[in-house]
């Protein structure tokens, strides 16, 4: 779907990103990961030409991006940033009704997706006339996820979306955007510097440094089989493997036909979060049940430790 | 045992204007206008309703200890009111009096303790208002029906024998002719003030590096005292005049109108450029970047995302510019551009006190006026967006 081939870009001489190689397949979801000043983000905004890369090609749908209208490309693209940047004169429902006003959308069909989206972001009506200040920070971020999508746009740009929401909400709505992912199988591009994060929401990890690409790949292969060094560091060799953990969830790893009757944890639940209850509730068998409530068997301690097998 | 008071402006407020009242004179007479006016003092002129005003002062001091709750809010608002109201209907019935025993010539004006009391009243009901609410269009509201006994007063013809009104009634079409002027220039330096205005402070905000030179000239210009600003203009403006014909038959001369509005709208530029710049100035990056990112054009950015956000602060910017431009434009007379100015310096020129009122007092007027629009005009544009 969008093809980097030796794309750089240059700040005052100085390469933010340097010939850098990437595919984003259609339906992925791609996260962008590196400390500050590595060029995840200017590889994001060459994406929709917010940045214009000054070598290489970028291809979208296989075209070179020079080729479109900037806003065209853009409204073809739903974008959302970290301060959100909701229009504060605007009401909530104008403000999701951006990029669909900009494609002239007739007003019933306008209406029709705002409630769609509110379904979809699991957001109040009422809130539809209510202004961006108004609203707290976990509903403006779920506010500007609905604008983004709002035109159905066939790929999704995220910059640290979440990253000024406290961390309950941060996870809420992490799940909410895999739900979405797996949903509407849309492409994401998203960019973090929260290596958990990236490890939740990720099908793919790009990990970036000064510009350059280090190592891309499925989470588990840069857990379990870094490039280098930095790499390894990068992840946290202390964290490695609770973080290992945090990519299986406890549904697939749970014993079928066996039951345990005390109470259960939920399928969706990383291993993670299940060593974290084996501990607390000082036990070695937990029993699992699916999102209706059905059991669906029981995890044991020691199959934490096959996961990284089966992964 | 005596509390110290819980409302202690009012205290404050309520003691000055006793002091006013009973130590400086309530009206002057004076037999013609050539020859400065008696005192006389308020104990001297007490009768009817009149009665009332020693009554309700101490009312308000008593209030003062009252707890600052909406009742007592109230009652004092009301009672600074009643007081304002009766303080010039009283000076009003003075003149009558005081007209009855003199001649047609005869002058009678309201004297210092009257002006101080009034104020005073003025400033316990503004303080009151303060107090009763925090919402701005009520504010306003209720700072506004305080004048509204005042002019009944002076519609149901009260006023008629003071001297101010004496003046007023015998200059009626200089007065019309002077409010017409004042307000074409206030409108001609306006517009084109905003043309050039808003152009030059987006260019600055869109090019930072001019940003200081543009400032700085400005501020020069701000710094040139109005006086000899409008002086400077006249030698070039004449100068011009003389050597392009058309230009003189286009109304441009080195006095007159041409060069007042050339310095007044040089006066306005600093303020409203730099309203623009800081108005788009505050706009969130954020919001900027996501207009972009969603794929405004360049035009859509500007007129449905950066104007409205900036518009509240360009508002507060151009509110001080008419303002400053009211008061200005007094000056402006001096080169005979005419206005209240005109007034004002011929009361000032043959002393005539009532004469230089009669121009001083629209001036504040309008320029209390176009402030309260704007307020309002504001904060109809913020509840929305605060």
């Amino acid at each position: 779907m969008i093809e980097f081939k030796q794309v750089s870009k240059y700040f005052a001489d100085k390469a933010a990103v340097d010939e850098i190689d990437l595919h984003i397949a259609a339906g992925e979801f791609t996260v962008l990961i590196g400390t500050s000043g590595s060029g995840k983000s200017t590889t994001l905004k060459m994406i929709n030409r917010l940045v214009e890369h000054d070598k290489g090609t970028i291809q979208f749908a296989g075209e070179e991006i020079r080729g479109f209208n900037p806003q065209a490309l853009r409204r073809r693209m739903g974008y959302a940033i970290q301060s959100i940047g909701l229009f504060p004169h605007w009401t909530v429902e104008k403000n999701i009704a951006t990029v669909p006003g900009l494609l002239n959308w007739p007003l019933a069909q306008q209406q029709q997706r705002i409630a769609e989206l509110l379904t979809l972001l699991n957001l109040e009506a009422d809130l539809l006339h209510r202004y961006p200040h108004q609203l707290s920070g976990g509903q403006q971020q779920r506010v500007g996820v609905a604008r983004a999508l709002a035109a159905d746009p066939e790929v999704l740009l995220m910059d640290e979306p979440f990253g000024a929401l406290d961390p309950v909400t941060r996870g809420v709505l992490q799940q909410e955007m895999l739900r979405i992912h797996r949903l509407s199988g849309r492409t994401i591009v998203l960019v973090t510097h929260d290596i958990d994060e990236a490890l939740t929401l990720a099908d793919k990890i790009v990990l970036m440094d000064s510009g350059r690409i280090v190592q891309q790949g499925r989470p588990i292969e840069l857990l379990t089989h870094p490039a280098n060094d930095f790499v390894r560091d990068f992840f946290g060799r202390s964290e490695l493997g609770v973080r290992l953990l945090a990519l299986g969830s406890a549904g697939a790893a749970a014993r079928r036909g066996e039951w345990l009757e005390t109470s259960p944890i939920a399928a969706e639940m990383s291993l993670r979060e299940a060593l974290s209850q084996f501990i607390a509730r000082q036990t070695d068998k937990l029993p699992v049940v699916d999102g209706k409530g059905t059991p669906l068997g029981v995890l044991h301690f020691g199959d934490l430790l096959r996961q990284r097998e089966s992964a | 045992m005596l509390r110290w008071p819980r409302n202690r402006v009012l205290l404050l407020l309520v003691v000055l204007l006793a002091a006013a009242l009973f130590t400086l004179p309530f009206v002057s007479f004076a037999p013609n206008r050539l020859v400065s006016g008696q005192p006389v003092m308020l104990s001297r002129l007490l009768r009817g309703a009149g009665w009332l005003i020693p009554l309700i002062v101490p009312l308000l001091l008593l209030l003062a200890w009252q707890p600052l709750n909406r009742p007592t809010l109230i009652l004092t608002l009301g009672l600074s009111e009643i007081l304002l109201t009766l303080l010039v209907a009283l000076g009003g019935h003075a003149a009558e009096t005081l007209a009855g025993q003199g001649s047609a010539l005869s002058r009678t004006s309201f004297g210092s303790g009257l002006w101080a009391a009034g104020a005073l009243c003025l400033l316990i009901a503004a303080d009151s208002v303060l107090r009763l609410t925090h919402n701005g269009a009520w504010r306003l509201l209720l700072n506004a029906q305080v004048w509204l006994p005042l002019i009944l007063l002076l519609a149901g013809g009260q006023l008629d024998q003071l001297a101010l009104l004496k003046e007023y009634a015998t200059r009626q079409d200089v007065f019309d002719q002077a409010l017409s002027r004042h307000l074409l220039l206030l409108i001609a330096t306006l517009v084109p003030a905003l043309l050039l205005g808003v152009p030059l402070g987006l260019f600055c905000y869109r090019r930072a590096r001019w940003q200081a030179t543009i400032f700085s000239v400005l501020n020069i210009i701000q710094t040139v005292p109005s006086v000899a600003l409008f002086g400077l203009l006249i030698a070039p403006l004449a100068g011009l005049a003389a050597h392009f014909p058309w230009l003189a038959r286009l109304g441009v001369s080195g006095i007159g109108l041409a060069p007042a509005l050339i310095a007044l709208v040089l006066y306005a530029l600093l303020p409203l450029v730099r309203s623009v710049v800081a108005g788009l100035q505050q706009v969130p990056s954020g919001v900027r970047e996501t207009a972009a990112g969603m794929g405004m054009s360049r035009g859509q950015i500007f007129w449905q995302v950066e104007i409205p956000l900036a518009l509240p602060v360009l508002l507060r910017g151009l509110r001080v510019v008419t303002v400053q431009t009211v008061g200005m434009a007094v000056i402006a007379a001096l080169i005979g551009a005419g206005g209240f100015g005109a007034i004002i310096f011929q009361g000032l020129l043959s002393s005539a006190l009532e004469l230089v009122l009669l121009g001083v007092i629209p001036v504040i007027a309008l320029a209390v006026l176009v402030d309260a629009l704007f307020n309002i005009a504001i904060s109809l544009l913020e509840r929305k967006t605060l």
